[in-house]
């Protein structure tokens, strides 16, 4: 169980902190493809921002509800991305080959670059909730009630 | 001109890790780490590894750190500090040992950026010369990391949510 932030001067620099770092890390998942980047990086700063606003409001703050929502998507980025894999089976390909995505009007290459982001994608979403998960987990409120208690 | 930033970069990587190891406090410890990572992100950035060093500073200098200190936290305040005994004699023996023979090891390694080298001539040039054409992606890295090696990519993701999976069924002690 961690408890809000005592300073006001943490609690206002995180919430002007937070959306940065959000944005930022949505802006290296997207710019992956273009320099230093991507899925894996991306993912890790979304993630570092929701348990930023964990450590800084609390476990039970409004605010934390969202990191609370987010632990519901546990798995999502794995099946988006099998299931970019899947869909180039369906067109008639191997399996990961994104050349065989069934989309009209796009030639070879472009298609292959969508398949990356979509990949990219999912691994951002794996990563980001595996990190708010395993700091929930951590930070869980037997382990240090144990602890005093015992 | 190469050694100018790598030595002192070197020394205070081998300087902030000998302290993590030999410092008493674990809160120390792990900050101590945390900087190490940040100076090893340093290096591969001079390296010219630019992703790498990307995952070094925002993994191993922020998210490890933090999950680190969730633990100290988490675990009870008098254990922060460390009584470690002395190294045993197996140990001051077998360790020189490895480090020479890791040496003289490291004297076979291909030079810096020796275009002849395994790494270097293989499928390297295939990957520099066609990923833009094949892919439409301008960072070789990412095409070759999601693209040409888009399986290996995919079981990575698997470790990840896995440990995600384990971490929750281990440490969460509620029925």
């Amino acid at each position: 169980m961690i408890r809000p932030h005592d300073s006001i001067i943490v609690q206002t620099l995180g919430r002007f902190l937070i959306p940065v770092v959000q944005i930022f890390g949505l802006y290296v998942l997207f710019f992956g493809q273009y320099g230093p980047g991507g899925g894996f990086v991306g993912g890790v700063i979304l993630g570092t921002g929701m348990i930023l606003s964990v450590l800084i409001f609390g476990h039970d703050a409004s605010r934390s509800q969202y990191t609370k929502n987010v632990l519901h998507g546990d798995g999502v980025g794995m099946l988006i991305y099998a299931g970019v894999g899947g869909l180039c089976m369906i067109g008639g390909g191997e399996f990961l080959n994104y050349a065989n995505l069934e989309i009209p009007g796009l030639e070879t290459a472009s298609r292959r670059s969508l398949g990356i982001v979509l990949t990219q994608i999912g691994v951002a979403i794996d990563v980001a909730v595996t990190a708010v998960s395993i700091v929930f987990s951590l930070s869980a409120e037997e382990i240090i009630e144990d602890s005093i208690n015992g | 001109m190469i050694f100018t930033l790598e030595i002192p970069l070197l020394l205070l990587m081998i300087v902030t890790a000998a302290g993590a190891i030999l410092v008493k406090d674990l809160m120390s410890a792990v900050l101590l780490l945390g900087s190490y990572s940040f100076f090893l992100a340093l290096v591969w950035a001079w390296l010219g590894a630019v992703d790498v060093a990307f995952v070094e500073a925002v993994v191993g200098a922020g998210l490890a750190t933090v999950l680190f200190l969730l633990t100290l936290f988490g675990t009870a305040p008098e254990d922060t500090r460390l009584r470690r005994p002395p190294p045993s004699l197996a140990t001051l023996i077998v360790f020189p040992l490895l480090g020479i023979l890791l040496l003289y090891a490291a004297s076979d390694i291909p030079g810096f950026g020796d275009p002849n080298s395994p790494a270097n001539s293989h499928i390297s040039p295939i990957y520099l010369e066609q990923s833009y054409q094949d892919t439409h992606t301008l960072n070789v890295v990412t095409a070759v990391l999601m693209d040409y090696r888009s399986l290996d990519t995919m079981v990575e993701t698997v470790v990840i949510f896995a440990s995600g999976i384990a971490c929750a069924l281990l440490l969460r002690r509620q029925g």
